[in-house]
């Protein structure tokens, strides 16, 4: 079994109908289908999920660990960002 | 011995062990599988079947006076019921998926039909094996695809173990003494119309009808399962009344 044969797929299950599909691990598989099979007979042994997602690993494109600086960090220097930073004006009422 | 069960009870018992003895040959896959998905999912399917065998087992006892255990571990081989396909060995992976294939295309619609018995308790337990049995036979399809349509290697297996197996499934739809239970007779043609389908795919060939091995029912089994049931009643006979 090489990876080139059974390739890796990511696996993405919603718990309640209005949530969101959430990843929860991968697996091997040769095909969708059987990443299918494989994602329930894994990931759905103790009644997890109502919906399965797979996806080939492949098809992820990540953000490199090395931009973590200029991606995120000035994020965190901007509270006006955050809608707790305004103060709403008590006549407003609720919004 | 004890006395003779009634027909129900009988037709019963041979449901819960071919449930038993094929959920005992799944679960010897447990850590030897492929992959270790491959793994779960097939002891997954065991316990499905033994989870089967333990309902049905209650119902049984209830009629007959005897417990779940003293059902699985305390007869012997000529007292079980169960079809000769279900004992076979497990063989490559190729044999466990066409046997599970065979038996699971004749299991679901068995299990659909229970579903509307004039017995509550068989129609509960029904209604719970039937969605089991709908992804047991859409796991070993979807593989049995795979394996025939697959590599040069991949489709002789499947093919071989399809041919060494085929014997042992008339016997699935043999008319038995029943009440309350489905009659597996009339379940044969949709048994025949998923083997087509799915053999179709799969780019196998349907093994002719020839001779049929046929006993199980009777109590007549094959040389491996009497070494398939030393090994499973072992520890029960050792430590009888054992719990965990």
């Amino acid at each position: 079994m090489t990876e080139a044969a059974v390739p890796l797929w990511e696996v993405f299950l919603r718990a309640r109908t209005g949530l969101a599909h959430q990843h929860v691990g991968s697996i091997h598989a040769a095909d969708a289908e059987l990443a299918l099979q494989a994602a329930r007979d894994t990931y759905t042994r103790r009644g997890e999920g109502l919906s399965i997602w797979v996806v080939p690993s492949a098809a992820i494109t990540a953000s490199d660990p090395g931009d973590r600086g200029p991606l995120f960090a000035p994020g965190t220097t901007k509270p006006y960002r955050h809608p707790t930073f305004y103060t709403v004006p008590d006549d407003v009422g609720h919004m | 011995m004890r006395p003779t069960p009634d027909p129900f009870t009988e037709a019963l018992l041979a449901r819960a062990d071919d449930a038993l003895v094929l959920g005992h040959r799944l679960s010897e896959w447990c850590g030897h599988a492929p992959t270790p998905e491959e793994d779960l999912a097939l002891a997954n399917l065991a316990l499905d079947q033994i989870g089967l065998a333990r309902a049905l087992y209650a119902e049984v006892g209830a009629g007959s006076g005897r417990t779940e255990d003293e059902l699985a571990y305390f007869r012997t081989d000529r007292d079980f019921r169960n079809c000769l396909l279900v004992e076979q060995p497990n063989g490559d992976f190729a044999h466990t998926i066409v046997r599970q294939f065979l038996y699971t295309a004749y299991a679901d619609p068995f299990w659909r039909a229970a579903v509307g018995s004039a017995d509550p308790a068989l129609a509960a337990i029904a209604a719970k094996a039937e969605l089991e049995s709908a992804y047991h036979l859409r796991h070993a399809s979807e593989w049995l695809i795979r394996l025939g349509d697959g590599t040069a290697e991949s489709h002789a297996r499947a093919q071989a173990a399809l041919d060494a197996l085929w014997p042992c499934t008339a016997e699935l739809f043999e008319p038995e003494p029943k009440a309350r239970l489905p009659d597996p007779v009339p379940l044969r043609a949709a048994w025949s119309a998923t083997v087509d389908r799915v053999l179709a795919r799969a780019t196998l060939a349907r093994p002719a009808d020839g001779w049929a091995q046929t006993g199980g029912r009777r109590g007549r089994h094959t040389e491996a399962f009497g070494k398939m049931l030393a090994e499973m009643q072992s520890l029960a006979r050792a430590h009888p009344g054992a719990v965990w």
